[in-house]
């Protein structure tokens, strides 16, 4: 029996559910060329961080002036060179060489904190070819006197402005920690959203015991971090017109399954290519293939959203709290 | 040609333009000034820019200038057009190839930046002396008194070297004319090539030599012929002259600019002539002109070309009516007759006058020396010259621009004299080298020029301390071009872009009546007047200066561009001076901000940079000025009441900026100093200071042990000690078993310390509540101050501790010794001086040192104040600057003196032991000194022979007593950095170390040229980007210890204080304890690595780990395993290490798949290296195999294959 693997996000036809999450791997044009062929149906390119390029332009310029003009002997320390590849160049450069290298859909992702570099980023990234774009908004509201109604309306500014700048297909990537996960992504999708991305792994600062100094730290995720996104996106399925992406943790095709099933469009892995490689697509593939046979699905399109919460036939199991769950889970009640 | 442009560019640029166009090959080597002439075309070359030939130069950096010049005689002689730049010693080191390239009648032009020759001292600045040491050579010398010349007769330079045979040094005034920028036409390629003969460049090729027709040069002649065919080139000479005047007059029909081998300037029926070269020229033609509008009847005779001398044409360009000539030399040749222009010129008039002016009597000829080492020569010396000479019998040999209250050579002038017109802006700025003032006027200077129909000249004085070193921008505005090269001295604009400076600098003073005083001000317009010293104020009132305040850091601040207050403190300037429309200016601006960060990729530093513009003209405000003086406040005096004479006489004269109005008498008459005065001079240049919490410390040390400028120290002391104490001193019960129930502090010099926070970074003990409170934090330093200084006060009275109790071996007991280095001015954090302060805590009371030229000898020697210091028994290190090249060679002529020294002493002591006492006599000679212990009581043994030898009425008894000190265990150095012993000096050094004999050297490895702006040396690590490796450095690091290893008997140690303290320590102690030649190799960390320097022990930590510079020490006396690996395996990758230096980084933005390239292979270079010190340690030292090994791995590496492949 076949079955049809093909799904829609953003408005592409993909070939499968399978799309590549921003990571360090399309950094290379080959490993792009590598996962097109263990099966990727699209790639999200790894983040353009606005900051890192402000923080490289400050300090390329500090290091060809520091101590410069101070010493009659030695007015520079630095010969300069004639071009430096720390604006956007690159990353844009990459963008052109990754579409002529594939076929797939490729999206630019773009991690950015200020309004005039959202829009100018955007533009850039649409005009090297990107067929989409997706914004990875992270803002720590260290400030204890903002409030969580300030830092969501400067997230649908920022949103809003991008849309109206660009014109291929946005998705945004968010965190889970808004007070009202679901209003926040309906106002998203308002502000101009095409997609949404569920949910960022933040980077995380750690503690050096050593030399006790904080450090940051990135771990690969597990297979457990997808039941988050898992809840949010059975919740958002049917509630908002978007297309939806389930990332973190996707590692066997369970967690793909259960992510179509609850309504994702697609879903986004990478923990699991830095773990087992690209080939690791192939499996993930058949997996759900096999498990679509066994449970006689014809297509991805019959499978998704058909547990979200409106379909599914415990809703209120979606919005239990951890308590319910361990309650009925000490009784040893299936939940 | 009409498509010539304006350019306003320094001499350096305008000449090294010429070079590259007209090259083929240059061989380089980074001396001051001269270094940015080879930088330039090495940039170019690797940007691919080509010369008129059509191809790129082959720019190649040499190991000294001997090899330079030895590589451009090579060259020449296998038919390239071929050059090189230098100046002063540098250029006294290609005298034996001069000769040759001029005995073979070689064209091929020098370029010179005029400096002068270290003699009683080194000077970084200009003078002929160098110049004037090579006119025997038989070169050309061509002078440029202006930017503009300095490119023009460069090319005719060219031309006419090609055409006469005869090699030229094209020179000018080194900083005055090679760092003056201002306004030139600039010459198009097509100029280049219409002045080059092609032909000419062809008889050039054919006289090279070629194996197709193949001849023989540089014979051996002997007395029956030599003679002869030295004669054999005069037809050359003879038509030199006529040459360049022919290319000078075709060049003037290129472009209009007419120049003469003699230039007369001035009434034509003149009674008195100054006869002078280079930038003087400028000066002496203003005045000139106003002395003749004055009625006066002066002239100036420039001299061009000044060898070949035809004496013919210089009489020829005198006015007939010439009654009195000034022949100016910017040099001194003590015990001649007169300086080489005087004589030049008496002879020349002897010669031709008669057939010049027939009946007229000879003039008179007097001669005078001016602006050695860069000393001001000014129009009213200039003036005081022509007055002298006016005199009915004026000196004859005479000084100008000095008082010599000695020989009473000087003349006098009136300071008063100026020839500056009023329709001239003539701007001052004081500024930071952080903050950007020296960019910001240069750019203005570039604006005014470039789009303006004003011409503008920019001139930047700087300190001689590289941290909180200040810098002097002198800016002239002017509807004329503008010849006079000298400072401003009546100043229509001054700007103070620091308020600490109106505490320590007078500036005022060089301020006109209504001139605009600008300040940078964190005080408004409403409250700034009361901060201001009485002196300020003062000058203020009575001036009637127009006074204003910005607050350029708030508005830096806030256009988060962190220090850097170039662009706001310009704009405020163009919004003062009204030099041109402010809209104009402000577009201006914002193109050069987009010129110099644009390419960086700096739009966000564009942006930055444009809103601090835009903000910069609501920041700035009048000031309204009160009618009367109200502050208490005065300003600081340079030094201490209390200094000694000499150190507030003369020292503190030269820190105040007055040391041009000390008289000759002030100075010593050869060049020696006292040392240890760097405390006198309290710079307070820190914002924040370490404080010290005595509740967590540790007492390791580190902080002490890592210092660059011994200003954090340790004590220990019985209690009874603090009496007295002041309150708020700091002290804390001694945690060691050496000095039960003694008290322990750790104290800052406040007004001594930069701030650098190397203390902190290093200080390990923590707050378990606070976690960033450690035992020394920074803090603002005005908070702590007073109580701070009060507390400095009393700890230098505390006394030091008894040397021979001490646990020296120990991190912390080593740091219980006095630093007898203190408070140099090296860069704040500096990774070398933490070395040579330990060095002298643990050896400074008797140690010589020979130190090679570069950082070391500038923050060790560089006046008014020096570092090394004393002990309260008047001991410490003595210590020399010779050359760049020959410090190891210094420091072996020391040891070579000082054994010589003792076994006389030994011979003495015998043939006076009856009456001495046979048992003193046998425990000096006897006693092997080889610790503190021994050392300190032979220094009793020595003050008991003092004592008795006083008493002795005997020759030998005398000769004896003066040699007596020589029998305490002297402890000889030699220190200098990279570039001397991977580079320049390393053939000395080679010959030091096989000499066997008792020296130690340091080198302080910083992995680049650091002192001359960051050129590659051989210990360059493969990937780093440096001058002369724009595309980072090719070839792999030169492993030195390695070649020292290989004779054998050297102890060896590489070290790296930042990565692990104690190795360091040990292997220092090690290494000065062991009888026979010491090589230690430091890492230090360096500005030129491209770090935020207070990472730069973590830096340190980090090569040491990633095994880029992995630690060992060699010890000759340890027969069964000498080679000693003490650092651990290589861990982490290369470049991850790499990617923290801006040095390697750079690349990696620059050329991202070069730099992959260059890490991989710089990686296995670790591997590899690895690999063999592995080898090497488990080898035994006695049967030879090991040091062959070592010369074999020596010699592999940096192999010329590698580089090709690179």
């Amino acid at each position: 029996m076949s079955v049809d693997l093909s799904t829609k996000y953003l408005g592409f036809s993909l070939a499968n559910p399978i799309v590549v999450a921003a990571c360090t791997l399309s950094q290379k044009v080959d490993n792009v060329r590598r996962l097109e062929a263990a099966g990727a149906s699209a790639v999200v390119l790894y983040s353009l961080f606005e900051e890192q390029i402000t923080h490289e332009q400050v300090e390329l310029a500090r290091v060809h002036e520091f101590g410069t003009d101070s010493f009659a002997e030695a007015l520079t320390y630095f010969p300069e060179a004639d071009d430096y590849q720390v604006g956007p160049e690159s990353y844009l450069r990459h963008i052109e060489q990754v579409k002529q290298a594939v076929r797939i859909p490729i999206i630019a992702s773009l991690n950015g904190v200020s309004r005039g570099g959202w829009i100018r980023y955007a533009r850039l990234m649409q005009d090297a070819g990107a067929d989409a774009l997706e914004l990875n908004v992270y803002f720590i509201a260290a400030d204890c006197d903002m409030t969580g109604a300030e830092v969501e309306q400067q997230y649908l500014e920022l949103v809003q402005a991008v849309a109206e700048s660009v014109s291929i297909p946005l998705a945004v990537k968010i965190g889970a920690q808004f007070s009202s996960p679901g209003n926040m992504a309906k106002r998203l999708v308002e502000a101009g959203a095409k997609g949404l991305v569920l949910f960022n792994r933040f980077l995380q600062p750690d503690i050096n015991l050593e030399a006790l100094q904080v450090c940051p730290h990135l771990e690969l995720s597990t297979p457990f971090e997808s039941l988050l996104p898992l809840r949010w996106i059975a919740i958002l399925r049917g509630r908002v017109d978007c297309s939806l992406a389930l990332t973190s943790g996707v590692h066997t095709p369970q967690e793909l399954i259960k992510g179509l099933l609850v309504g994702a469009d697609v879903t986004m892995i990478a923990s699991v290519l830095y773990r087992k490689g690209p080939g690791e697509i192939v499996r993930l593939l058949d997996g759900l293939r096999q498990w679509m046979i066994d449970n006689e699905y014809e297509s991805v399109e019959q499978m998704k959203g058909s547990m979200s919460q409106c379909k599914c036939p415990d809703p209120a199991a979606f919005e239990r709290g951890n308590y319910m769950k361990a309650l009925v889970s000490y009784t040893g009640q299936p939940i | 040609m009409s498509n010539r442009r304006f350019v306003t560019v320094e001499g350096n640029e305008a000449t090294a333009y010429i070079a590259h166009l007209c090259n083929e090959v240059m061989a380089i080597y980074p001396i001051t000034p001269s270094s940015s002439l080879g930088e330039m075309p090495d940039e170019w070359a690797s940007k691919g820019r080509k010369n008129i030939l059509g191809v790129v130069p082959d720019v190649v950096e040499m190991q000294s200038e001997a090899g330079a010049a030895g590589a451009v005689h090579g060259s020449l002689q296998a038919g390239a057009l071929t050059s090189t730049f230098t100046a002063s010693q540098g250029l006294l080191l290609m005298i034996p190839n001069m000769f040759k390239i001029a005995g073979e009648l070689t064209s091929t032009v020098f370029h010179v930046t005029a400096r002068t020759i270290a003699t009683h001292a080194l000077s970084i600045f200009g003078d002929h002396s160098d110049v004037m040491a090579v006119r025997n050579t038989g070169w050309a010398l061509l002078a440029s008194s202006s930017v503009q010349e300095s490119q023009d007769l460069a090319l005719i330079a060219y031309a006419a070297t090609l055409e006469s045979r005869i090699p030229f040094l094209h020179f000018y005034d080194g900083f005055r004319i090679s760092h003056e920028v201002n306004l030139i036409e600039q010459l198009t390629e097509e100029d280049v090539r219409a002045m080059l003969d092609p032909e000419m460049i062809r008889a050039h090729r054919l006289r090279a030599m070629n194996p197709e027709r193949p001849v023989l040069r540089g014979t051996a002649q002997n007395p029956d012929v030599f003679f002869q065919a030295r004669e054999a080139c005069n037809p050359f000479y003879q038509r030199c002259p006529a040459i360049v005047q022919k290319v000078m007059d075709r060049f003037a029909a290129l472009t209009g600019r007419h120049y003469h081998l003699f230039d007369y300037y001035g009434a034509p029926d003149a009674d008195r002539v100054i006869v002078i070269m280079s930038s003087g020229c400028g000066v002496v033609e203003e005045t000139v002109d106003k002395l003749n509008s004055e009625g006066q009847k002066v002239g100036l005779v420039k001299v061009r070309l000044y060898r070949p001398f035809d004496g013919r044409v210089f009489v020829q360009s005198l006015p007939p009516t010439v009654q009195t000539i000034a022949a100016m030399d910017r040099t001194k040749e003590p015990g001649s007759l007169g300086e080489p222009m005087y004589l030049d010129v008496v002879a020349a008039l002897t010669e031709y006058w008669a057939e010049h002016a027939p009946g007229k009597p000879m003039p008179r000829v007097i001669g005078g020396r001016y602006g050695l080492s860069s000393k001001e020569f000014t129009p009213a010396m200039a003036a005081g010259i022509f007055a002298e000479m006016a005199k009915p019998a004026p000196k004859r040999h005479f000084t100008v621009g000095i008082v010599d209250d000695v020989t009473h050579l000087s003349i006098e002038y009136d300071p008063n004299f100026s020839t500056e017109a009023a329709d001239v802006t003539r701007a001052v700025f004081f500024g930071l080298g952080a903050d950007g003032t020296v960019s910001s006027v240069r750019n203005t200077c570039k604006i005014v020029g470039e789009n303006t129909p004003l011409y503008a000249q920019a001139y930047f004085v700087y300190d001689s301390r590289k941290a909180g070193s200040l810098t002097t921008s002198h800016l002239r505005i002017s509807p004329r071009p503008i010849r006079g090269s000298y400072l401003v001295s009546r100043a229509n604009f001054v700007a103070c872009h620091q308020f600490v400076f109106l505490d320590r600098i007078e500036m005022l003073s060089m301020a006109e009546p209504g001139a605009i005083f600008l300040l940078n001000s964190p005080f408004g317009p409403e409250e700034v007047w009361d901060h201001l010293p009485v002196e300020v104020q003062q000058q203020i009132i009575d001036k009637k200066l127009r006074f204003y305040v910005v607050d350029a850091y708030r508005v830096a601040r806030e256009a988060q561009l962190g220090v850097r207050i170039n662009t706001i403190m310009q704009t405020c300037f163009f919004k003062l001076s009204g030099v041109l429309p402010l809209e104009d200016a402000i577009k201006h601006i914002k193109e050069g901000i987009v010129q110099t960060y644009g390419k960086k990729g700096g739009g966000v530093i564009v942006e930055r940079n444009f809103a601090a513009v835009d903000r910069a003209i609501d920041a700035l405000a009048e000031v309204p000025v009160p009618k009367n003086v109200t502050s208490t406040k005065r300003r600081v005096l340079p030094v201490p009441e209390t200094a000694p004479p000499f150190v507030k006489d003369v020292l503190g004269k030269m820190i105040a900026n007055q040391g041009d109005d000390l008289p000759v008498s002030a100075l010593p008459v050869d060049g020696t100093f006292p040392t240890g005065t760097t405390q006198y001079e309290k710079r307070s240049i820190a914002q924040d200071i370490p404080i010290w919490d005595p509740a967590i410390c540790t007492q390791c040390g580190f902080c002490a042990l890592v210092c660059p400028h011994a200003s954090i120290r340790l004590k220990v002391y019985p209690p009874e000690v603090l009496k007295g104490a002041p309150a708020g001193f700091k002290s804390t019960a001694w945690r060691g078993k050496e000095y039960p129930g003694w008290l322990f502090t750790v104290q800052v010099a406040p007004d001594d310390c930069t701030g650098c926070g190397l203390c902190v970074e290093a200080c390990p003990a923590r707050d378990k509540q606070v976690a960033k409170h450690k035992a020394v934090d920074m803090l603002p330093k005005l908070e702590h101050l007073d109580r701070e200084r009060l507390c400095w006060d009393f700890f230098l009275r505390i006394p030091e501790v008894d040397r021979s109790t001490v646990k020296i071996d120990t991190i912390k007991g080593s740091q219980l010794l006095q630093p007898l280095f203190e408070f140099s001015g090296a860069c704040a954090g500096c990774g070398e001086t933490p070395y040579v302060k330990l060095i002298t805590q643990l050896f400074g009371d008797r140690m010589m040192i020979a130190n090679a030229t570069g950082c070391s000898s500038i923050y060790g020697g560089n006046l008014p104040c020096t570092p090394y210091c004393t002990n309260s028994q008047g001991h410490g290190p003595t210590w020399s600057n010779s050359l760049f090249e020959d410090a190891a060679e210094f420091g072996f002529g020391f040891r070579l003196a000082v054994d010589q020294q003792i076994r006389y002493c030994h011979e003495l002591l015998k043939g006076l032991s009856g009456l001495l006492g046979d048992e003193l006599v046998r425990a000096l000679i006897e006693c092997k000194q080889e610790n503190e212990l021994e050392i300190e009581e032979q220094r009793r043994r020595v003050a008991e022979l003092k004592r008795r030898l006083a008493q002795i009425d005997h020759e030998d008894a005398r000769n004896l007593l003066a040699s007596a000190d020589y029998l305490i265990r002297r402890s000889i150095w030699s220190f200098g950095g990279d570039g001397w012993a991977y580079d320049i000096g390393f053939g000395g050094l080679d010959h030091v170390l096989a000499s066997g004999r008792d020296i130690n050297i340091l080198v302080m490895d910083t992995e680049v040229y650091s002192n001359t702006g960051g050129q590659s040396s051989k210990s360059t690590p493969r990937g780093a980007v440096a001058k002369f490796a724009a595309s980072g450095k090719p070839s792999r690091k030169k492993d030195l210890g390695l070649m020292a290893i290989s004779y054998g008997n050297v102890f060896v140690g590489q070290i790296a204080l930042g990565a692990n303290p104690l190795h360091a320590l040990r292997t220092t102690i090690a290494a000065e304890s062991y009888r026979g030649p010491s090589l230690l190799i430091a890492l230090s960390h360096c500005i030129g690595w491209g770090i935020d320097i207070v990472t730069g022990l973590e830096q340190q930590k980090e090569a040491v780990a990633c095994g880029a510079w992995p630690l060992y020490h060699y010890d000759p006396r340890d027969k069964e395993k000498p080679f000693h690996l003490d650092s651990k395996p290589p861990k982490g990758s290369f470049k991850d290490f790499a990617l923290k230096q801006a040095r390697f980084a750079i690349l990696a933005r620059s050329k991202p798949e070069r730099a992959e390239e260059l890490f991989a292979m710089a990686q296995e270079d670790i591997y590899e290296r690895w690999r063999i010190y592995e080898m090497l340690a488990e080898m035994k030292g006695t049967d030879g195999r090991m040091q062959r090994l070592a010369a074999m791995a020596a010699e592999t590496t940096g192999s010329p294959k590698e580089e090709v492949e690179a």
